[in-house]
């Protein structure tokens, strides 16, 4: 047992710590404070507390538990909501009442509650690492499934049969090839620090759909793939996340709350409750697990926070399902690195961060992936993380920005004068990218249309031309532009108002759906066609923009799909006639 | 609890900090009471514990301390504050003592000042509509119950009428009202402490206020402890006595530099400009101590005020605050030079939660739509004025010329009211849809048309053409102006 020696904010100092090893789990002082060793010298160990230290004092006992900072995991994770240490929120509640108190130890996961459980093998089978032995349905859509842990092999030598169990009691044994037997449960501890192992990582090709039309269909994200949403306050990055949290068409939601604030967060954990997904009409939250670190919780547990709820994701990965981790926001996580780091009196890097910012931040965003997991008949799951950054007065050219741009392979710049204008979700579309846009263009070739690429290349090429003639028009005023060029503007307004404006708010607009997100691409384009037909036979831009076609792209997002089938064909005819209204000019 | 242990063993004094030796058993946050030679006393808090060895930061100051005659006590306990409801209609110094010649309060409650984190899940999502009587705030930037919106300012902006006017007017329609104010001043002149009590004093409103002033020339560092002596005993009117609290703290940047100036004593690696690289952290510790609690009739709203150095939004100071409160409303020098009053720059101002406190049965169900419609018009306006600078505003096309018109009178007559103009919701909304309505309707894209049916002044009264409600002449305008107010739909709620 150690005593401490010093206490300077969340960090400890505590001596006679040998034999304890770097990153364990230990218990500072009298009120059992959960802290980690994040360095040693000699006997010396430094601790991060990810509890509020005021009233410890030297000469308190450290107690070591010998296990690194571990998550639980097993049937219960999902419909959760976890502090940064995997503390069940609604447990320190009952513990402690409105506010988070100290020393208060509360149970991960459910252990009292049983749970059904089907067993998938039989007594002899031959099993190893990773294989599906049984499944508990863990939620109304998530069957959860139990694999045999890493570096298990041998054959079931027990196996308990259907029935109600609790996650601590054993329910397989397997005995491996030196006669020695593993008990299984259907819970286990993982270090939040530690990759878990998979087979191999698969190239991404599958679109992961969120129904945001800047996202799919301008800056498509992939299942595995990693994103990063940047933006200064204000600029919408929170309700990007929450929208992408409500509508991607992954199996697990993992929602990281990362020094967020207690409002917003508050605002998700009674929102995801009420909604439903949009495939199988059940409340969201029968597939997320989320975790609420707010700003003014502990630094510490704000830092483990993000590979808490990554080893949770990756665990639902290695059960075959396509997970969706979004992180908000990965900035918060850095300065919370960036203080402990100032703390530890480390030599700093750039703006203060330590000089493993990089490293760290790729470690992470290196977990994502699409992979073939462990276990015999391929199964197939994948982490995507989506990121949110929050750079200190919008610069883009800091260290966390920067750092995470050199990792993720989509960039969704959030952009201040967007916002300022109420343009939402306030995505540049000159800045953004998307590394996987060509990947996924087969997918979406034989999913949705084939021209789907040619129609996305056309319409970011309306949009680049606008901007070049927008330097013009300040030069030299609208009028000075010949007519083709106003058309070209017209369109990318189109664009802008009426396809990137997505109004989250709305009931209809809030999900729309790729076959609509597409038709609504192709009418604008459309009547581009139209409208330079239309000019080169004479007619003028504003002869052309009383057609009333304008007012009915301009409502198409507000409408259910229904009424957007039924009147597609109307603005087609509409947009055709555009072309047609040329030969009345020719007659006369 | 515990011995009452002195030492008269500082080995180190500077800056703001003491650092004493020989010391046992010192707990990290423990208060200390100091005595100077001269039986001057002082008070201070450990920052730094260590097995024989701590590091206390000085709330008024270290002049006059020594290391041989000094006498440093520790009081085996975190810094707490007494409470009561008799503090309502106090004046306390930045410390928590009266400042205002009478005895001390007689305590209900002994509360630590740093206050525990809200437990997010018992958290109640604000959403009651507060009526600040102002239109630049209730109609684009809606202050909900429960929320932090701080006002970024800048020096010489009437940052302060802004904040009385709004202690003075917020009511949630039709609700009685528990209301209280706790108002914390930190560093700013006793003018402006002057302002704020004679306007709380006219107003009658003073017995429903508790004042805790630490004004320029009072020790620096206790502005540290002075917002969450405010906050705690915000709390504890809120959630112990079930009152409605509006919190002023003033002035943000004044506590970001004491803050500054311990980190520096402490030689801590500075983070950008010389800031702490846990303000962050430390900031959050204030503004998360506002909101709602599920099974408690109070609630916290909090209105920072902050001066932005030389106007510069993206200053460490305002943009952490940024990114904690729930939006900001930002004053700008341009409206002010231009007679504007309240100059709320509405464009980087925001509402976080405006969203779920307006609409039907809060304020009215075209407000959002509304709102974005001005947003977007104001900016499309303010856009052209560029342009005219150029190109003249022959120029432009006919709708630009309606926008860059909107603009102006958006300026003039939405933004612009008197200091003593306390308009109502539906007044509000009236202003903004004469506004609108003078738009082509073809540039009224943010608004769904049914609610541009239900409500448009011109669509709603008379069977106008659309062609003429297209463009209007500009005497027409002013013709049609009186005949707008029927048209409005009697609020409810």
């Amino acid at each position: 047992m150690g005593k401490i020696v010093r206490i300077a904010g969340s960090l400890v100092e505590a001596s006679g710590m040998d034999g304890h090893s770097i990153y364990e789990l230990v218990r500072v002082g009298k009120e059992n404070l959960l802290g980690e060793i994040i360095r040693l010298r000699n006997d010396v160990a430094s601790i991060q507390v990810y509890e509020e230290t005021t009233g410890l004092k030297p000469g308190e006992p450290v107690d070591g538990t010998g296990m690194p900072l571990s998550v639980e995991l097993g049937p219960g994770v999902l419909k959760s909501i976890y502090d940064g240490v995997q503390r069940p929120l609604e447990l320190i509640k009952e513990a402690s009442g409105n506010f988070i108190a100290r020393g208060i130890t509360v149970s991960s996961i459910d252990k009292k509650k049983k749970w059904d459980f089907a067993p998938l093998k039989k007594k002899g089978d031959k099993v190893s690492q990773g294989d599906i032995i049984a499944e508990i349905p863990e939620t109304k859509i998530i069957k959860n499934r139990v694999l045999v842990p890493y570096k298990v092999n041998g054959t079931i030598d027990w196996i308990a049969s259907s029935g109600k169990y609790t996650v601590e009691e054993v329910i397989c044994k397997v005995k491996d090839s030196d006669g020695k037997v593993y008990e299984i449960k259907s819970s286990h501890k993982w270090p939040i620090r530690k990759p878990r192992p998979f087979m191999k990582k698969l190239p991404p090709e599958i679109p992961l759909i969120s129904g945001q039309r800047i996202f799919d269909t301008f800056f498509p994200l992939v299942k595995g793939g990693t994103a990063a949403i940047p933006g200064g306050f204000g600029t919408g990055k929170t309700v990007s996340q929450h929208q992408l949290a409500k509508w991607v068409d992954a199996d697990i939601i993992v929602y990281i709350g990362c020094g967020e604030r207690g409002n917003e967060m508050t605002e998700v954990l009674q929102e995801f409750p009420h909604l439903q997904d949009p495939v199988n009409k059940l409340p969201l939250m029968e597939k997320t697990s989320m975790i609420a670190n707010t700003s003014n919780m502990p630094v510490a547990a704000r830092e483990a926070s993000v590979y808490t709820g990554m080893t949770i994701a990756e665990y639902y990965r290695d059960m075959g399902y396509d997970a969706a981790l979004m992180a908000d926001s990965t900035s918060r996580w850095a300065e919370a690195m960036r203080e402990i780091s100032s703390r530890l009196e480390e030599m700093p890097g750039e703006e203060g961060y330590p000089a493993h910012l990089a490293s760290r931040l790729a470690e992470f965003y290196e977990r994502a992936g699409r992979v073939e997991t462990l276990g015999s008949g391929k199964r197939y799951g994948s982490v995507s993380v989506i990121g949110a950054v929050s750079p200190p007065g919008g610069d883009f050219s800091e260290p966390v920005t920067q750092n995470t741009l050199k990792i993720t392979r989509v960039f969704w710049a959030l952009d201040s004068s967007l916002a300022d204008r109420r343009h939402f979700p306030a995505i540049n579309w000159l800045t953004s990218y998307s590394l996987y846009k060509d990947k996924v263009s087969k997918w979406f070739e034989k999913n949705v249309s084939k021209d789907w690429m040619i129609l996305r290349d056309d319409a970011m090429g309306i949009l680049q031309k606008e901007s070049e003639l927008k330097e013009i028009v300040q030069l030299v005023g609208l009028d000075a532009l010949p007519e083709r060029e106003r058309a070209v503007l017209e369109v990318a307004r189109m664009l802008r108002e009426d396809f990137l404006q997505q109004n989250a708010f709305h009931d209809v607009d809030t999900y729309c759906p790729l076959e609509k997100q597409y038709k609504m691409l192709s009418i604008i384009l459309k009547f581009n066609e139209s409208s330079q037909m239309a000019l080169s036979k004479g007619q003028t831009i504003s002869e052309i923009m009383k057609s009333s076609v304008i007012d009915d792209i301009s409502k198409m997002k507000y409408m259910d799909e229904k009424a957007f089938a039924s009147n597609y064909r109307k603005m087609e005819e509409k947009v055709e006639e555009i072309k047609g209204a040329k030969s009345q000019l020719d007659v006369r | 609890m515990m011995a009452v242990r002195e030492y008269s063993s500082i080995t180190n004094v500077s800056g703001p900090l003491v650092i004493v030796d020989k010391v046992t058993e010192v707990k990290y946050g423990e208060v200390v009471e100091i005595t100077t030679g001269k039986g001057e006393k002082r008070h201070g808090q450990v920052l730094d514990s260590m097995e024989d060895k701590a590091v206390i930061q000085v709330f008024e100051g270290t002049s006059g301390i020594d290391t041989k005659n000094t006498k440093v006590k520790f009081l085996g306990e975190t810094m707490k504050i007494a409470v009561g409801k008799s503090m309502l209609g106090r004046i306390f110094d930045g410390a928590g003592r009266p400042r205002d010649g009478k005895k001390e309060i007689i305590p209900e409650n002994r509360l630590d000042i740093n206050g525990n984190p809200i437990n997010p899940v018992v958290r109640l999502y604000p959403k009651d509509f507060i009526q600040t009587g102002i239109s630049s705030i209730d109609g684009m930037n809606t202050l909900v119950r429960g929320q932090k919106l701080p006002i970024f300012s800048a020096s010489g902006l009437p940052h302060n009428e802004l904040a009385a006017q709004i202690a003075r007017q917020a009511k949630v329609p039709g609700k009685g009202e528990n209301f209280a104010v706790v108002f914390a001043a930190m560093g700013i002149t006793s003018e402006e402490a002057n302002f704020f009590r004679d306007d709380f004093e006219r107003t009658g409103a003073l017995e429903r206020i508790v004042t805790f002033l630490n004004l320029a020339d009072d020790p620096t560092i206790e502005r540290i402890i002075t917002p969450r002596l405010a906050l705690t005993t915000a709390e504890f009117l809120a959630f112990e006595h079930g009152m409605h609290v509006l919190v002023i703290l003033t002035d943000l940047t004044n506590y970001c530099e004491a803050l500054r100036e311990v980190a520096a004593a402490r030689e801590e690696v500075p983070g950008r400009r010389g800031y702490p690289g846990y303000m962050y952290t430390d900031l959050a510790g204030l503004y998360e101590r506002a909101g709602m609690i599920q099974d408690k009739k109070g609630s916290i709203t909090q209105l920072p005020i902050l001066t932005m150095p030389n106007e510069d939004i993206t200053h460490p100071i305002p943009d952490l605050t940024g990114y904690i409160t729930e939006g900001q409303i930002v004053m700008s020098n341009q409206l002010h030079r231009k007679g504007i009053y309240p100059p709320v720059d509405v464009m980087p101002s925001l509402s976080r939660l405006m969203q779920r406190g307006i609409g039907k049965e809060r304020t009215r169900e075209d407000h959002a739509d509304l709102s974005n419609q001005m947003y977007a018009s104001y900016a499309e306006g303010r856009d052209l004025r560029d342009l005219v600078a150029v190109v003249g505003e022959e120029a432009l096309s006919e709708t630009d010329k309606f926008l860059l018109k909107f603009a102006d009178r958006f300026e003039g007559e939405f933004v612009n009211q008197s200091k003593s103009d306390d308009r109502t919701i539906t007044d509000t909304l009236s202003i903004g849809w004469e506004l609108v309505s003078q738009l082509p309707e073809r540039e009224i894209k943010r608004i769904r048309p049914d609610i541009l049916d239900k409500f448009h002044p011109k669509k709603a009264k008379t069977e106008t053409k659309k062609t003429e409600s297209a463009a209007p002449k500009e005497r027409e305008k002013k013709d049609e102006k009186p005949n707008t107010a029927p048209a409005k739909k009697p609020k409810k709620k």
